[in-house]
């Protein structure tokens, strides 16, 4: 999740064209070795070929298949569904990520430094959790669908919060902060200066921010809303709730329909398709524009005293958007756990709360070292080398975090059927497919590929801060590439690696959609109960285990926002 | 005496831009060597070839008698080449013995123990074993990155501008110990720095690098008072050029005769402040006139500029008793017994057998 405040890191790689003065950590000999390990390289193209297996092989697949178009009928209504849910959520997030970073930002009002950290909570909160709580609240029994039917007479606006309009909604409130990060950091790194530019110049509040900050926020917004773009197009569980079919949904279903690799990977192109537009769209829309974001040396703008009813008006913004996305929900989620337990109170020593605590945590920490072992040896790796071949691979092993759900999916599907038709033809009997394909190692493998990223940049975060002197160090004092690793590198980097362990964790027990494309058969993670729950209407027991996933998820939230803290210009910047 | 370090024929760019090119080198056994040059001239690029952390693209490296880099590849782990950066580069997760420690993982323990000892005895460090590198002050912490480098007797020893770190005040102890400690054990020590006066003073040998190549390869007294280039003069210490021209004894320029050979019909003459003594005009006082510019005061010297009849600027050090105020006119020449280098275009004259200065005008 914090890809895009990560990538925000200028480039650390200098050219040997600087100078060789004496410059902390940026002279020529503090460059990283570049005599090439041939077998460290190897190594980490080795990973970055075997993570983009998956998106290559669904490639492969519908080309190979692409003969006899097998997609369903219902797809042009799949493609306009999907268009109208990404503009939504995006208009969404940018109003909502773009006005209260704003609002938090030039105006000071009641409460405003807690909300301008508060208001990133909602990311801790699932879209499938909210999603179902929309539904038990707006829904046809719900009390404020009660309530307007009995003054309005027939059904309201307020249903259709339980119908498609739920959808957009609540992926916005819980999308939204991605916006409002990146937002919020290039209104502050912007500054007083630029503000006071172009009031100087006799500009209104109002047309400084259009015409001056807003422009000036267009990169950040740009990165912002395609990593809500991207997280939409991977959810296909939450919209099931709204009856909304994205092109996402459609992969799904085709494939729990009719287990046809065929279309299931023609359809997954077609999501990829929608991936690569947005990406495409970021960069249009960041339009080559590289303004000075880093600004730290710049104080932030003060912000306005909002007087009178302004202030009020201000903070009711701020707490309805946060109780709306978060504090609501949990409330309601606790009041249910409460009951719920209180009511029966075997449901927590019932087989199935322990059974699918274990799939979590088990499938958790094997993805948390999976993925931390190969971001380890990746980021080793390229300071063995210092070649432009192994950083380039290493970038590609990030990928992952960019290609949605149902595409990493149906490609490991794909790929491991692939392989056991090889082993077959190779002789090994019982390569039947499920025996891979319905195994939890199927499941592991797309959480690697999903997941490699964080624990990338989380470990690399770590390395950029050993100067390449110091392996250079253990290099002359006659270590090998491995004692380096285990006597330097390893302790050194061991905050960004449990760091790493962490994030990748809380992703893997939050992550819903690829369990439910790849479980074998009455595997269930405490991620597909809620939703199984949810999805039986059973919210009082779905409680419990969705504030579990909420409390762990706060976790990476908290080290977003205190990265995001640790990162901004400070206040106490004497002037 | 055997080499410690030969490079033949050595090359290395970078993209387009050429750090070091078809490079030779020689360093013997048990010297100091102090490769100087401005920003980009290469001089942290060979010492990264020879450590092996750069792969030259043409030539030899060679440390002792084994080859290197060319023919072979050894990496840097298995050179024997000690190093010592800029900024330690000290393991900031292990205590001053476990740093030293660290390069002696081949030895039985008890063996480590004792070499830890003797080599942080070697930079009087003895009481600092057990702490940690964020303990320790600038100096210690260089001391220490200096003993780990000499604690598995490697064949030589690079530093990297290991003492533009330190404060002023704390630089001249520091490179003192540094140069004690490896003259104690007779380690083989190549130095790469752009201070000028640490060169001089702590070299055997000096390589002044411009371009990728070493320009001048010579000792301290030979590169500061022979310099083969205007480069080499202007970088090692300050220096003035004034155009000689024949005339009927020799060679002269503006402050006076500068030698009798008459082989070069021009040429100039390389004057460096020490060089150029100031009299005020008085009976039996001979020398250019000339007006004190500016004076600027140094210290132990004050560094007077003066203005030649001919709009030319010259700089002469006095004593800092002597200080003469600005407009004041002096007479210029160069000092008695000096024998100032002469240029050819950029490129020194070779000297001649003892040419005599500003004496004989009758011969």
């Amino acid at each position: 999740m914090s890809a895009e405040v990560e990538n925000a890191r200028p480039d650390a790689g200098g050219r040997p064209d600087a100078g060789e003065r004496p410059r902390a950590g940026d002279s020529r000999a503090a460059r990283l070795s570049g005599t090439g390990r041939p077998w460290w390289s190897a190594l980490v193209v080795v990973i970055a070929l075997v993570v983009s297996v998956p998106v290559v092989s669904v490639l492969v697949q519908a080309l190979a298949s692409a003969g006899d178009l097998a997609l369903p009928g219902n797809l042009g209504e799949m493609v306009v569904t999907t268009v109208a849910l990404l503009a939504l959520v995006g208009l969404g997030t940018s109003v909502l990520g773009v006005g209260l970073a704003w609002l938090v930002t030039a105006y000071d009002f009641p409460g405003r430094r807690l909300f301008s950290w508060m208001l990133v909570l909602p990311l801790a909160m699932p879209a499938y959790v909210l999603g179902f709580l929309f539904l038990s609240t707006f829904g046809p029994a719900g009390g404020p669908a009660h309530a307007s039917r009995s003054v309005f007479g027939g059904s309201s606006v307020v249903e259709l919060l339980s119908g498609w309009m739920g959808a957009p909604v609540v992926l916005s409130l819980t999308l939204y902060p991605y916006v409002y990060l990146l937002a919020r950091a290039a209104f502050r790194g912007q500054g007083q200066v630029t503000w006071d530019a172009a009031r100087m110049l006799g500009a209104t509040p109002w047309r400084a921010f259009r015409q001056v900050l807003l422009p000036l926020a267009r990169p950040a917004l740009a990165g912002g809303l395609a990593v809500v773009m991207m997280e939409t197009l991977t959810d296909f569980a939450t919209v099931q709730y709204f009856g909304v079919r994205t092109v996402s949904v459609g992969v799904y279903l085709t494939w729990k329909g009719t287990f046809d690799f065929a279309s299931a990977a023609q359809l997954s192109v077609l999501v990829l398709a929608f991936a690569v537009m947005v990406l495409t769209g970021e960069r249009l829309l960041r339009g080559g524009a590289r303004y000075d974001a880093r600004g730290s040396h710049r104080p932030p703008a003060s912000p306005t005293v909002l007087t009178g009813a302004g202030r009020w008006w201000a903070f009711a913004a701020a707490a309805s958007v946060l109780a709306a996305g978060f504090v609501l929900p949990v409330l309601q989620l606790l009041w249910w756990a409460v009951t719920a337990t209180l009511a029966d109170s075997s449901s927590l020593s019932t087989g199935r709360f322990a059974t699918n605590l274990t799939n979590s945590a088990v499938m958790a920490a094997l993805a948390a070292l999976a993925c931390v072992t190969l971001a380890l040896l990746v980021t080793h790796g390229v300071r063995m080398t210092g070649g432009r071949l192994a950083r380039t691979a290493a970038q590609l092993t990030t990928f992952g975090y960019a290609v949605p759900g149902a595409v990493i999916g149906i490609g490991v599907l794909v790929s491991f059927a692939a392989l056991d038709r090889s082993l077959e033809a190779l002789g090994v009997p019982g390569g039947t497919g499920l025996v891979v394909t319905g195994s939890v190692i199927g499941l592991l493998a797309s959480y690697v590929v999903r997941f490699l990223a964080p624990a990338y940049q989380a470990v690399d975060a770590s390395f950029a801060t050993i100067s390449p002197s110091v392996t250079n160090s253990a290099f002359s004092l006659g270590a090998s590439p491995l004692r380096v690793l285990r006597r330097v590198h390893l302790p050194l980097s061991r905050s960004g690696i449990a760091v790493a362990l962490v994030l990748v964790a809380v992703d893997a027990v939050k992550e819903l959609p690829l369990v439910l494309l790849l479980r074998p058969f009455g595997f269930t993670t405490v991620s597909v109960w809620v939703y199984e729950l949810a999805n039986e209407n059973f919210w009082e027991q779905a409680a419990l285990p969705a504030l579990l996933i909420v409390a762990l998820a706060i976790i990476p939230v908290w080290f977003l926002v205190r990265q995001v803290r640790l990162a901004e210009p400070h206040r106490q910047v004497t002037s | 005496m055997s080499s410690a370090v030969t490079l033949r024929g050595v090359s290395k760019s970078y993209g387009e831009t050429l750090a070091v090119s078809a490079l030779d080198l020689t360093v013997e056994q048990g010297e100091i060597v102090a490769l100087i040059g401005p920003s980009g001239c290469g001089k942290s690029t060979l010492l990264r070839l020879v450590a092996g952390l750069e792969r030259p693209d043409a030539g030899t490296v060679a440390v002792g008698d084994r080859v290197v880099a060319g023919a072979e590849w050894v990496p840097p782990e298995r050179r024997r080449v000690g190093l010592v950066f800029q900024e330690h580069a000290l393991f900031p997760h292990l205590s001053v013995g476990d740093n030293i420690r660290f390069g002696l993982d081949r030895q039985p323990p008890p063996d480590q123990d004792a070499r830890v000892r003797e080599v942080l005895d070697l930079v009087h460090l003895a009481h600092v074993v057990d702490r940690y590198p964020h303990e320790l002050s600038g100096g210690e912490q260089q001391r220490v990155a200096l003993a780990r480098a000499l604690a598995p007797r490697p064949e030589v020893v690079l530093l990297d501008e290991p003492f533009s770190s330190l404060d002023e005040s704390l630089r001249a102890r520091v490179r003192a110990d540094t140069v004690s400690a490896l003259r104690a054990t007779g380690t083989t020590a190549i130095l790469v720095t752009h201070d000028q006066t640490e060169a001089l003073s702590i070299g055997d040998h000096i390589g002044v690098m411009r371009a990728g190549v070493v320009e001048q390869w010579g000792r301290p007294v030979e590169v500061f008072e022979r310099p083969v280039s205007r480069f080499v003069a202007s970088f090692m210490g300050d220096a003035d050029f004034l155009p000689a021209s024949l005339v009927d004894g020799g060679l002269a320029c503006e402050l006076g005769l500068v030698t009798i050979r008459k082989d070069v019909p021009d040429a100039e003459v390389v004057v460096r402040p020490h060089e150029v003594s100031l009299r005020l005009p008085a009976a039996g006082v001979t020398g250019a006139p000339a007006v004190v510019d500016r004076v600027e005061y140094q210290g132990p010297f004050i560094l007077h500029t003066v203005r030649l009849a001919s709009g030319r600027t010259v700089r002469s050090w006095q004593p800092h008793s002597v200080r003469y105020p600005v407009g004041t006119e002096v007479l210029a020449s160069i000092s008695a017994g000096i024998v100032p280098s002469l240029l050819s275009g950029d490129a020194a004259l070779a000297p001649t057998p003892t040419p005599t200065p500003t004496a004989h005008p009758d011969r």
